[in-house]
């Protein structure tokens, strides 16, 4: 409870892991809040359902509230003019301002009389967009600071979000971001892509990263790596070297 | 969303960005043509011919007899019950095929272009921008652009929005050098552009398009003269696919002989 779990991915594709972290918080009952900036809600749905969840059921009963930005920005952009005391979400790409997206997030799992789920989580897929869309890194990061006051402190919820980054990146705002939140995170999963390349039985590294030098002073962080497979309904770790087509 | 990092000339970008067009052609799908280099009737009429097999030809020509002899309706005396069957079946060969072969040598048929229905989007010739999307924080001629897509995606019933429509087809966009000096936007000239986010936005937002729409989209893009490499790193995470295409022509290793069978290579 109250954890920030920072998702990492570093030349592959990190995704598979919000895909897990979504349907593992809503079969355990959570109240769960997907800013989903990258793609559409059919894709998430697929993939859910392959794992055994459905979006469109979690939407209904009111445990999943989805934020699906390519539809909202459409909306925005091409739609009717907003009511004023609704403001959209992704204001920012007018405004550069993020206040609207955290107060979607904050009304979103503030729990209401009526409901009984366990504990609210808040997922971002994924942070690096917000700042090709315009916002400054530092109002990224003041959104962050905001969320987890109100999801982690507050509401005793957690937040899971995922980043991009790469090795010599020149994106520097964006490793300004992923630094930041590297130093304020209490679990850090860090999905590599292998440094000879592309291999079809090893799809990339895994570094799980659990700070407990945030709990205790004199602590050091533990840090273990596995590399994965990924298949159809699930992914499969091991110590490094030791795939099953080595083995 | 196929995003294509130009070669130095944009001679191989280029004839990627034709055989786009011309598979659509082909396939019937819809086109939608922007450009801010050159007209797109003009990029339309440089098209390349389709290898059409001998196979595939004699079928159009027996369609073709077999229509003019409808007249002619034998009565059929045993086999009455399958009078009242269609007379020819659709030619299933076209569709079992993926993709077709171009000879680049010639230029598809005026008639085969007519064949489909076209848009096209020439920044020059178009209106200035609306005061709405002064909102969009944008660069005018992208944000014209998109409006122009989506109207077209609206209109002609890609986004399912028309149901009505009995026949759903696929539109095939394709954007020419997206990103050069020729569209209003200075990420090509400095490293520290006006508005950096413009391009990145842009794609966003027709990531958004295509994603409720059947379409697919092609964007030729001169990023050997991006110099603001971020950019260039974030377009990546925006995009589906990303193919960079990098020709021989004027680097050393044109005359090295290892690569001497090659024109260039392409990054994927």
């Amino acid at each position: 409870q109250g954890q920030f779990t920072l998702l990492r991915d570093t030349r592959t594709d990190g995704s598979f892991l919000v895909h897990h972290f979504l349907s593992f918080y809503l079969r355990a009952g959570c109240k769960v809040c997907f800013v989903a900036l990258l793609q559409s809600f059919s894709h998430y749905n697929i993939v859910a359902q392959k794992l055994g969840v459905s979006l469109a059921a979690a939407k209904e009963r009111g445990q999943l509230v989805f934020l699906e930005g390519l539809k909202s920005c459409l909306d925005l952009l091409f739609g009717e003019e907003e009511q004023p005391g609704q403001p959209s979400p992704l204001q920012f790409l007018s405004t550069r301002d993020l206040r609207a997206l955290f107060e979607f997030v904050r009304v979103s799992l503030t729990p209401t009389e009526q409901e009984a789920w366990r504990g609210p989580v808040l997922l971002l897929d994924d942070l690096s967009v917000l700042l090709s869309l315009g916002a400054a890194p530092v109002a990224v990061l003041d959104f962050i600071h905001y969320c987890r006051v109100s999801v982690c402190c507050q509401l005793k919820g957690n937040i899971v979000v995922l980043v991009h980054s790469n090795e010599d990146s020149e994106d520097e705002e964006n490793e300004l971001v992923v630094n930041s939140l590297c130093h304020h995170s209490d679990l850090i999963l860090w999905a590599e892509g292998l440094a000879t390349g592309f291999c079809k039985d090893v799809h990339g590294q895994m570094k799980i990263i659990k700070r407990l030098s945030l709990q205790q002073a004199a602590e050091q962080d533990l840090v273990q790596i596995y590399q994965y497979k990924i298949q159809d309904r699930n992914v499969t770790f091991f110590a490094r070297g030791l795939s099953a087509a080595v083995l | 969303l196929v995003f294509t990092e130009e070669d130095k000339y944009g001679l191989y970008s280029n004839l990627l960005f034709k055989y786009f067009l011309a598979e659509g052609i082909v396939c019937g799908h819809e086109l939608f043509v922007a450009s801010a280099k050159e007209h797109p009737d003009n990029i339309l009429k440089e098209l390349p011919a389709p290898l059409l097999d001998d196979a595939h030809g004699k079928e159009l020509g027996d369609e073709a007899a077999a229509l003019k002899s409808e007249d002619f309706q034998d009565s059929m005396k045993i086999a009455w019950r399958y009078q009242n069957l269609p007379k020819m079946e659709a030619s299933p060969t076209t569709y079992t095929k993926f993709g077709h072969y171009y000879d680049i040598s010639k230029k598809m048929s005026p008639e085969l272009c007519q064949s489909v229905k076209w848009h096209s989007f020439y920044l020059h010739e178009e209106l200035p921008f609306e005061p709405k999307m002064k909102t969009w924080n944008m660069n005018s001629g992208y944000a014209r652009l998109l409006q122009s897509i989506q109207r077209i995606i609206s209109q002609e019933g890609f986004d399912g929005s028309d149901p009505q429509k009995k026949q759903r087809n696929v539109l095939r966009i394709g954007i020419q050098s997206l990103g050069s000096v020729l569209w209003g936007d200075d990420v090509c000239c400095s490293d520290a552009p006006e508005d950096p986010h413009s391009l990145t936005k842009f794609l966003y937002v027709l990531r958004g398009l295509l994603r409720k729409s059947l379409s697919a989209c092609i964007i030729t893009v001169p990023a050997h003269l991006i110099q603001n490499k971020a950019i260039m790193e974030r377009v990546t995470n925006l995009s589906d696919s990303v193919v960079g295409l990098e020709s021989f022509i004027g680097s050393e290793r044109e005359t090295n002989p290892l690569y001497k069978d090659y024109h260039g290579k392409f990054h994927l």
